[in-house]
């Protein structure tokens, strides 16, 4: 059913900053389907505490540019983040909204990012999910000490709705 | 067959039908499409009836004129495009506004509601009036999820029902063996905690009946059918509740609160979300 691929990987982001303590960056695999109808994935990203609770958003891909911001309507079926965050926000939230990616590797850096900078030090789980239009639903984790001591590099692999999703923090 | 003649039908039908299942099942219930959404322009189908089989329109429709919403702020809003079908009633609930919405059917002793949240959940509609059995909401009724408990407390006439049966009922019944009813009894500060076993609709139901002093079986069973006749035949021309009516027997936990040979019931439909 499904193959995974490359796309270009969009790299360099580690460096952006001068001066900044610590860097983040997010490389997700969005799957390509066989499916008769494909829409692209609705993609939330974000962090949570140890007690499960929102620490903040990183990022919301979604079809930002339907007239009347109806891509909105579907927001609800990113179930999780909906509920621990996506429902109280006002949207389209700078920085964190953002259009959906094509089947491919996407790089994603997060080391300039509100939520990033303001993050008090502790233990963190990063979450990822997406819920696709007549498709599936699938959520990820992977465990985030922030800040970081050294480079720090997690992966995780997805199913159905999601490739190979890897984080890495840096100092 | 008048409107009101069906509707007399149905009662007597119901009482006939009833006799041999003691809990024999007319169920009434306002069931939205939707009870969480997202976006700022959102609409909801919702379907009302009574049915045997829970959320299969397959008996009698609930009458949409006897159904209100209340919008985020407290005021009535509007149902649009309702249509009164062989088995059931809908209509659309436009969510203009965000917030917790809350859908009801007064009727004469009994209350049958349902939630739908725009955005993050709100209270104002939650709030309760004192009057008759009413649901106080602990956990939102419109952040449930499957594996989480959810409390909640009974109050009658304002004041805690202790000791209150609550039958809680998953939906999809067709598609499996049992009904997979939840019986939980209220403490004695009305309150109870569910524990929702799956994702799905649930029907929450309590009641309190009159007093059985004087009644032989047959009576006693005319007494719950009389809880069904509530559903089954809205009463349009009932006055809505007074306060005075109720005070009486409204200890907690005790029966009664109702006319005679009437009692109290509290009816609720909820979606529970899968995590």
């Amino acid at each position: 059913m499904r193959s995974a691929f490359s796309l270009a990987i969009v790299g360099g982001g580690l460096a952006a900053t001068p001066l900044m303590a610590a860097d983040l960056s997010l490389t997700l695999q969005v799957p390509q389907l066989n499916v008769a109808e494909y829409h692209r994935p609705y993609i939330a990203i974000w962090l949570e505490k140890a007690d499960g609770t929102a620490a903040g958003d990183l990022a919301a891909l979604y079809d930002v540019k339907k007239a009347d911001q109806e891509g909105e309507k579907w927001l609800k079926d990113l179930r999780q983040w909906w509920r621990k965050s996506g429902r109280n926000l006002t949207l389209p939230v700078d920085g964190v909204s953002g259009a959906t990616k094509p089947p491919g590797t996407h790089t994603l850096n997060f080391g300039a990012s509100k939520t990033v900078k303001a993050l008090p030090p502790g233990a963190y789980t990063l979450v990822v999910e997406a819920a696709r239009e007549v498709g599936g639903r699938e959520m990820l984790k992977l465990p985030l000490q922030w800040p970081p001591a050294a480079l720090a590099t997690q992966s995780v692999k997805g199913a159905t709705e999601l490739g190979a999703v890897t984080l890495a923090a840096k100092p | 067959m008048s409107l009101k003649s069906r509707l007399a039908f149905a009662a007597a039908l119901a009482v006939a039908v009833a006799v041999p299942l003691s809990a024999s099942a007319h169920r009434a219930w306002i069931l939205p499409s939707f009870t969480v959404l997202s976006g700022d322009d959102p609409w909801v189908g919702v379907d009302a009836a009574i049915s045997n089989e829970l959320f299969y329109p397959d008996h009698f429709p609930m009458q949409a004129k006897n159904l209100k919403v209340i919008t985020p702020d407290g005021e009535e809003g509007q149902l649009e495009n309702a249509v009164v079908g062989k088995y059931r009633s809908t209509f659309d609930l436009h969510l203009t506004k965000p917030g917790t919405y809350k859908i009801v059917q007064e009727n004469g002793q009994s209350r049958n509601e349902t939630f739908i949240t725009r955005g993050a959940p709100t209270t104002t509609v939650l709030k309760t009036t004192g009057k008759g059995l009413e649901l106080q909401a602990v956990t939102h009724p419109n952040d449930l999820v499957a594996g989480e408990p959810a409390k909640f407390i009974f109050l009658l006439n304002g004041q805690p029902a202790a000791d209150l049966e609550v039958t809680v009922l998953p939906g999809a019944s067709r598609y499996r063996d049992q009904p997979g009813e939840i019986k939980v009894k209220t403490a004695a500060d009305g309150s109870f905690t569910i524990k929702w076993p799956e994702p799905g609709y649930f029907w929450l139901n309590a009641s309190i009946r009159p007093p059985r002093t004087e009644t032989t079986t047959a009576a006693a069973k005319d007494h719950d059918d009389d809880d069904h006749d509530d559903h089954d035949a809205p009463r349009p021309a009932a006055p809505p509740p007074q306060a005075g009516q109720q005070s009486g027997p409204g200890a907690p936990g005790a029966p009664g609160g109702g006319r005679r040979g009437r009692g109290v019931s509290y009816t609720a439909t909820f979606e529970v979300m899968q995590p």
